[in-house]
């Protein structure tokens, strides 16, 4: 076997070795399995958190936004709406949140051992999927009990819309990560923007319709809706999982594009901005 | 031959003074506003590398030593692709596996199964590949028993020792060890020296070793690279290189004591004076069953006569080993130099570090014993294992005292059957 690593000063713009990347992907697995394993030992109901998570939200979103303020919209049952609506946020959410601290959280490790940076912040996307399965499961069983016990369900029109489901998760999950690593990079050389991390997730999540539906925005807000739905590509997304889910929402294949378009670029910076941070940061921290 | 495994050509690595750390998002904001000339952060820059170039061959074990901050850990970091060099180039050919810190991405919580698996896979082992060699690595670490506990409930040598057996049983064609040997007790230790030896030369694969205990180079090294300042200062064999390393590093590892103006704990009538104390060799590391010789120089200021010479041997920690008491052979006339030679044949040092109190004096217990001078703490040395010697036992363990006896006779008479 001839093998040949060159180590030399790097400047280039964009030095993801893929072939590397390829070649540690049992530590991907691995990776995988410590989230797993780490998060749920010596917690007594286990797996079961994430069905009780998102579950708890739910009926949290139901009382005060579906009884108290009655924001949802007519003819789809509360449980649904945000629930379907959460089962996408949530997932960025969390992915944002962990692959936002990928070099900061693993300092210890990255000034110990080589390994393609990368494959930290890729088996945050695939651990996440877990989570997002077992909130899929969830939600199943959700529409089961609507069905059962709400006459509104009838409003509700599935069908094909469901075959967009694979495309959607891949979209959130590039995004999600390209924010991520753009997040990390910045929080690397920037520490002091880590504490808004949290802040900035928070606030994302109101000016995305999760709690709300996009139609609101459109009625209180009709002078500035465009701008919104150029500047959070979650809306679209959510909005699309909604239209997969239960068919309902105000899906726009324009913006939706535009969405599209915009995680592109922003994990094309994230990638360029995090392998820059993650050769030089070991130095710095 | 072949090409080296590891070709070094000048690399240099720069570190910025003053932007050492983080720089707030104050810093670089201030900084738009400045000029880029007037940057007040910048105080120069600190070159933690210059300019080194070295080669390592396949199968070879290289020893890079240096005094702290002479830029062993930095060279390392940049071999191992944590950090980037500034400038120069290096060539691997072959997959490395470092060990910069032992159990770097254990995770307290899993189990010591699953962490051999995070941990292997974390070096770049495939999980085919760790699972063939799973037993191994659990013998080797001595942890069957606990391999599905999680390790935050290990004691620190159990911890020590599972880390060190994952990275062992890595295999790349490059390992790096970075002073991992100062970890676990001692008969783990010589275990990790017997499995680097074994990798090296059994399975040809090269190793590079960065420690400050000299016996543990001298003992593995085939070749050493001295470091100095960020600068190669010696690539060559073993021995001239702990040499250069030693004498670099000054006092107490020097085979050169120079007590006359030292200051003396015990005052003696200072007829005769100790001067100069030096172990005749290049270096203060003796061989176990080896004479403990060493050259005093003394200066008598009154005529003496039937003087003697007498010592203490010391274990580094300040444990007192033994004494030993010369005839009173000397004789000198005032303002007389003499130099003498001291042999204490074969004191039977178990392997360690040691250091002397040395004395001359007269008299003895019936006439008045009088001492001229005593210098203590001086004659700092180091006894090492012979090289190649077949022992009962793998390591000396210091809860058996200092001393390795030199004969246990045993006679056995007749053999019977015992009972009816």
């Amino acid at each position: 076997m001839h093998y040949e690593v060159v180590i030399r000063p790097n400047n280039s713009w964009l030095t993801t070795d893929w072939r590397d990347l390829l070649a540690y992907r049992d530590l991907l697995w691995q990776f995988v399995r410590r989230d797993y394993t780490a998060r749920f030992k010596q917690t007594i109901l286990g797996p079961l958190w994430f069905i009780l998570n998102p579950l708890i939200t739910t009926v949290v979103f139901a009382v005060i936004f579906g009884r108290v303020m009655e924001s949802t919209p007519p003819g789809i049952p509360a449980l649904i709406f945000f629930n379907s609506g959460l089962i996408a946020w949530n997932y960025f959410s969390a992915l944002l949140a962990s692959t936002g601290n990928t070099l900061q959280g693993n300092v210890h490790l990255f000034s110990k051992v080589y390994f393609p940076r990368l494959i930290v912040p890729i088996a945050q996307v695939v651990s996440n999927l877990i989570g997002l399965a077992v909130q899929m499961l969830t939600f199943g069983c959700l529409v089961l009990y609507v069905w059962l016990t709400d006459p509104a369900f009838k409003n509700l029109q599935f069908g094909w819309t469901i075959l967009l489901l694979p495309l959607l998760l891949l979209h959130v999950a590039l995004l999600a990560l390209g924010a991520g690593l753009f997040l990390s990079a910045i929080t690397a050389k920037y520490r002091d923007l880590q504490n808004l991390l949290g802040f900035f997730i928070n606030s994302m999540m109101f000016v995305t319709p999760v709690m709300w539906p996009l139609s609101t925005l459109e009625a209180k807000f009709p002078e500035s809706y465009e701008l919104f739905m150029i500047l959070n590509p979650m809306i679209s997304i959510v909005e699309g999982f909604r239209l997969a889910l239960i068919g309902a929402g105000s899906f726009s294949a324009t913006y939706y594009t535009l969405s599209v378009v915009s995680s592109i670029v922003l994990l094309f910076c994230g990638l360029v901005l995090f392998e820059r941070a993650a050769r030089s940061f070991v130095d710095q921290a | 031959m072949s090409e080296p495994m590891i070709s070094v050509r000048g690399v240099s690595k720069r570190y910025r003074l003053g932007t050492v750390g983080m720089t707030s998002l104050r810093d670089d904001l201030q900084r738009l506003w400045r000029s880029p000339t007037s940057d007040p952060s910048n105080h120069g820059d600190f070159w933690a590398l210059k300019d080194v170039s070295f080669d390592v061959e396949p199968g070879e074990i290289v020893g890079l030593i240096g005094r702290n901050g002479a830029g062993k850990s930095t060279l390392l970091k940049v071999l191992s692709r944590i950090t980037e060099p500034s400038a120069g180039e290096i060539r691997l050919r072959g997959r490395i596996g470092s060990l910069l810190e032992v159990g770097a991405g254990f995770h307290p919580e899993l189990s010591g199964r699953d962490n051999i698996y995070l941990n292997g896979a974390i070096l770049g082992m495939s999980r085919a590949e760790i699972t063939r060699k799973f037993d191994e690595i659990v013998a080797f670490a001595e942890i069957e028993k606990f391999i599905d506990t999680p390790v935050k409930r290990y004691s620190s040598g159990m911890y020590v020792r599972l880390a060190f057996a994952v990275a062992a049983h890595l295999e790349p064609e490059i390992l790096i060890i970075d002073e991992v040997l100062a970890v676990g007790d001692q008969q783990f230790q010589k275990k990790c020296l017997g499995k680097m030896q074994d990798v090296s030369r059994r399975e040809g694969r090269t190793v590079l070793v960065v420690s400050h205990t000299m016996p543990v180079i001298l003992q593995l090294a085939h070749r050493c690279v001295v470091l100095e300042q960020g600068e190669v200062r010696f690539t060559g064999a073993p021995a001239k290189a702990v040499e250069i390393y030693l004498n670099e590093t000054g006092a107490g590892t020097s085979v050169h004591f120079d007590v006359e103006n030292t200051q003396r704990k015990f005052m003696g009538t200072l007829d005769a004076k100790i001067i100069h104390l030096r172990f005749p060799r290049t270096l203060p590391i003796f061989e176990a069953h080896e004479d403990l010789r060493f050259v005093a120089k003394i200066r008598a200021r009154d005529r003496i006569e039937n003087a003697r010479v007498s010592m203490v041997v010391f274990a580094s920690e300040g444990t007192p080993v033994g004494a030993c008491f010369s005839d009173g052979v000397l004789q000198l006339g005032p303002g007389e130099e003499a130099e003498l030679e001291v042999t204490l044949s074969d004191p039977g040092l178990a392997p360690g570090a040691y250091y002397c109190g040395v004395a001359i004096g007269k008299g003895s217990y019936k006439t008045g014993h009088i001492d001229f001078d005593v210098v203590l703490e001086t004659l700092h040395f180091e006894v090492c294992a012979a090289p190649g010697e077949d022992t009962a036992v793998s390591h000396w363990c210091h809860q058996w005292g200092r001393i390795v006896f030199k004969d246990l006779a045993v006679r056995q008479s007749s053999a019977e059957l015992a009972g009816v």
